[in-house]
Order: structure tokens, then sequence, then C-alpha cells
């Protein structure tokens, strides 16, 4: 095995190019996992410990352009304003020890169905910013997933960065386990109000091989509150319509029976934990957060 | 490969590591600081918990090459830290001698580190924010209570005292 510890940023593109199968190595709360268990023998690990500007983050625009490498301790520390959700999600993953180290990057790059961070972008809007010796490219998130524990990457590519949409409202994030602490999803759901365009987005983890939109219970949530004029009257939601978002949110789910939870629990409990989320995310509509954002 | 670091203060060289091998086992087994405990290798149980720049990690989840021109702190290296004497006890190590929060001990060391960062970083934790702080460390022996009873026994000898809100 040889240990690769490039410097710079450059010099990490050039390395993956000339070694492809080279394993990236940030906080090693996977990679370092397989390889304690005799599950991985890869002959080139590629330490991105040293590239300073994985582990920064800048506001763009109406985004956040956040590195690969952010621990999770920075996204509930510093950036639960712009993103909510992601705080949110983020404060739910493993213990303090695994926060401090732990990275959306490598969520990405492991791309497991019960990543906690992938509702939330998915909800938020989120842009996967991969780059190669070859150049940039920015893959929307939700097509980024594409199989069990696999992603869109070529071989070539590294993750230097998620380019997530700014929150205008609301965002919740909900996930089922045994315990609330170093527990694996045995389902999640995230949810965000986006009042600056009157749309909802979702994200369902761990209920189908890959993190998925609930896209029918987008829309028909978001129909549904253009149709009363909810946006502007801040009104409670008919609970017709919670009932329905969750039954819709279920159906967005391709659960299997594991050693976690069965399907049929799994689509219950998406259903739940939509109706929850979205709840608690019109309560604090209701309240006032994000009302500013709708224009006319 | 080798790997050069500074562990409790001092410039040390390892040879001859595994690419694939962790921070932990350079310490337990290259550097002679069995203080670290190695368990469930998988950032499970916090047994291996030191603090790497300042952080509290999983030892076992670290890459020994990441650890190189790194600081780490192991629970050998606390009471120096500390700017103690050779053999003395933080006040964390000896209030859980004193609330009798040892039963094996193998946990010890782990919530150990974890609780002197807690202490750190909020010299007057609430219940809530000590069972998150160590939320990341398990004992078998199920001794959770008396755990909790040190770490607010060290808190209310080192804090703020009377002026505490």
């Amino acid at each position: 095995m040889d240990f690769l510890r490039p410097a710079g940023w450059p010099e990490a593109l050039a390395a993956k190019a000339r070694h492809p199968a080279a394993v990236p190595l940030a906080g090693g709360t996977d990679v370092m996992v397989e390889i304690n268990f005799d599950h991985r023998r890869p002959e080139h690990l590629l330490d991105l410990g040293r590239v300073a500007e994985l582990h920064t983050w800048e506001t763009d625009g109406d985004h956040v352009r956040l590195g690969a490498a952010v621990p999770y301790a920075h996204v509930i520390d510093r950036l639960a304003a712009p993103l909510p959700g992601l705080a949110l999600a983020a404060r739910t993953v493993g213990s303090p020890q695994i926060r401090n180290r732990g990275s959306v990057g490598g969520n990405l790059g492991a791309a497991s169905p019960a990543g906690d961070s992938h509702p939330a972008l998915l909800a938020a809007g989120a842009d996967v910013e991969a780059a190669s010796v070859r150049g940039t490219r920015l893959i929307p998130v939700e097509e980024f997933y594409t199989g069990v524990k696999r992603n869109a990457l070529a071989p070539d590519e590294l993750i230097r960065a998620v380019r997530i949409r700014r929150a205008t409202g609301p965002q919740q994030f909900a996930k089922v386990g045994t315990r609330n602490a170093m527990v694996i999803a045995v389902c999640s759901f995230a949810l965000a109000l986006h009042p600056h365009d009157r749309t909802v987005r979702t994200g369902v983890g761990s209920a189908a091989p890959t993190p998925v939109r609930a896209r029918t219970a987008e829309d028909f949530l978001t129909a549904a509150l253009a149709q009363d004029g909810l946006w502007e009257t801040a009104r409670p939601l008919p609970p017709s319509v919670v009932r329905e978002f969750g039954q819709l949110a279920a159906g967005a789910c391709r659960p299997i029976d594991d050693v976690r939870g069965t399907a049929a629990y799994r689509r219950h409990a998406v259903a739940v934990l939509a109706r929850r989320t979205l709840g608690w995310a019109w309560d604090a509509y209701r309240a006032g957060e994000g009302r500013e954002a709708l224009c006319a | 490969m080798r790997v050069n670091l500074t562990v409790n203060g001092r410039a040390l060289h390892a040879d001859d590591v595994w690419e694939g091998e962790s921070l932990l086992y350079l310490l337990r087994e290259r550097l002679g600081l069995p203080g670290s405990k190695n368990a469930c290798e998988q950032g499970e149980c916090g047994s291996c918990t030191v603090r790497l720049d300042g952080v509290p990690v999983c030892a076992c989840l670290v890459a020994a090459g990441q650890a190189e021109g790194r600081d780490v702190v192991t629970v050998e290296g606390l009471a120096g830290r500390a700017g103690l004497p050779e053999g003395a006890l933080t006040p964390v190590q000896q209030a859980f001698a004193d609330a009798g929060a040892v039963q094996c001990g193998f946990c010890t060391p782990g919530l150990i580190v974890a609780a002197d960062d807690l202490l750190r970083r909020d010299p007057d934790p609430s219940d809530a924010d000590i069972r998150e702080a160590l939320a990341g460390n398990l004992c078998r022996c199920t001794g959770y209570e008396k755990i909790l009873d040190a770490v607010r026994l060290a808190a209310a000898r080192t804090g703020p005292g009377e002026d505490r809100p």
C-alpha cells in the first residue's frame, strides 16, 4: 500500500489521475473502518488532510460552497443559519468524535443510502462540485447517487465542494434509530420550504437503494399551498393535506427488509416523519421564519 | 514509512509504519502508550479518544500517516499538559477516582479525554450537555450514573462555583 500525501489541490488531482483506484481519505470515519476490518486493501490511500481549501467554505451569492472535508462539527456550529437542514442532520451523525472528523464530502463519496447528509442536501437543493485534471463539473445532487454506495464520480475525479442553496425558509430533518446518538438511520426525512419561489423540496434516506426526493409529495404540497393561498395567509395546514403528504412521501420509498427494520416499517415511519417535519416547518413559517422571502 | 509527530509535548517518530495503520496502533504498539484503548476499531466505543491538534477524535479512525507533523495528546499526557507534576491527576481523573466512576476501567481513558474536553469548552455543563459530550463513549459495565457524577464533581471543583447561573 502507498500513502499519497498531496500538499495541495492540484497535486491531489494529479495523484488521482495517476492512480484512479486510489481511495480518498479525509476524516477516515468510513474508510478506516473498512481497512481496520480488512474489508478493503487499496493499493493507494490518498490523504486529503493537508489540502487546506477542502476544509473551508465560502458564501457565493445564493449558495454556500462547502469544502468537501469541512467536519460536521463546523456545519453545526457555524453554518446553521444558511444551512439549517444540513446542520440538523449533522447533529445526528455519530458522536462528537465522529462529527469532529466526518464530512459531507465523505458522506457523498461513500454514497450510502443511509448517509445523514443526503436527505438534507436533496431538500435544500445542491450541486456536487466534481473535479479532475480535465476540469470541474457540477452534478445536481439528485443525479449524484447512482446505486447502493455508488455515485456519479468518474475514476479520476475528486469532490472539491458541495454548493448548497442557502435557506430562505424553515428546514427540518428527522431520523429513526434505536437511540439518540451513534445510530445509523433506519430511515430519515428532510423537508425544506422555499418561500422565495413557493416550492417545497424533500429528501428520503435509507428507504430506497439511493437517497431520493419524494417528488410526488413535493408537487402535491407545492400545489396545495398555492391553491389555498397558504404562503400568503400562513394559516394552519388542513389535516387532509398533511396526511396526503405523508402517504405520498411513503410512496417514494423502495425499502428492503434488513436487520435495522422491515420495508413495511420504513414506509410507515417515512410517512410519520414527513408529517412531523412538515408540521414543525410550517409552525416555524407561521411564526415568521422565511415570510420576508416571499415576493409578490 | 516514517511518521513524525508530537505526542504529549514530545517530538517522536516511528519507522516501518504500515500505510493502512491507525494512529491508535502507532500510539499503543510503536510508541509505548497503551492508555488509549483498542476495542471496536470502528469509532463506536470512544475508548481510543485522543486530542488531535486539540480536537477529540477516535484514534482508530485516523490513519497513522495523517498524524504526520500533528500534535497528539493522549490520556497519559493530560496532567502534563495541564502543568501538573509527574504522577499527579487532573481534576477530571481525580473526580473519576473519587466518584467511583471506574469499574473494569477499560472505557475510562476515553471518557477522561472526552470529559476533559467538555470542561475546557464549558466549565459548567448541564446534565444534557454531559450526556451529549459523552454519547460516543461506551461503558460496558454500564456505570454511567457514576460517570455523570464524576463529571459533575470535576465541574463543581474547577468551575466558576457560586457565581454559576
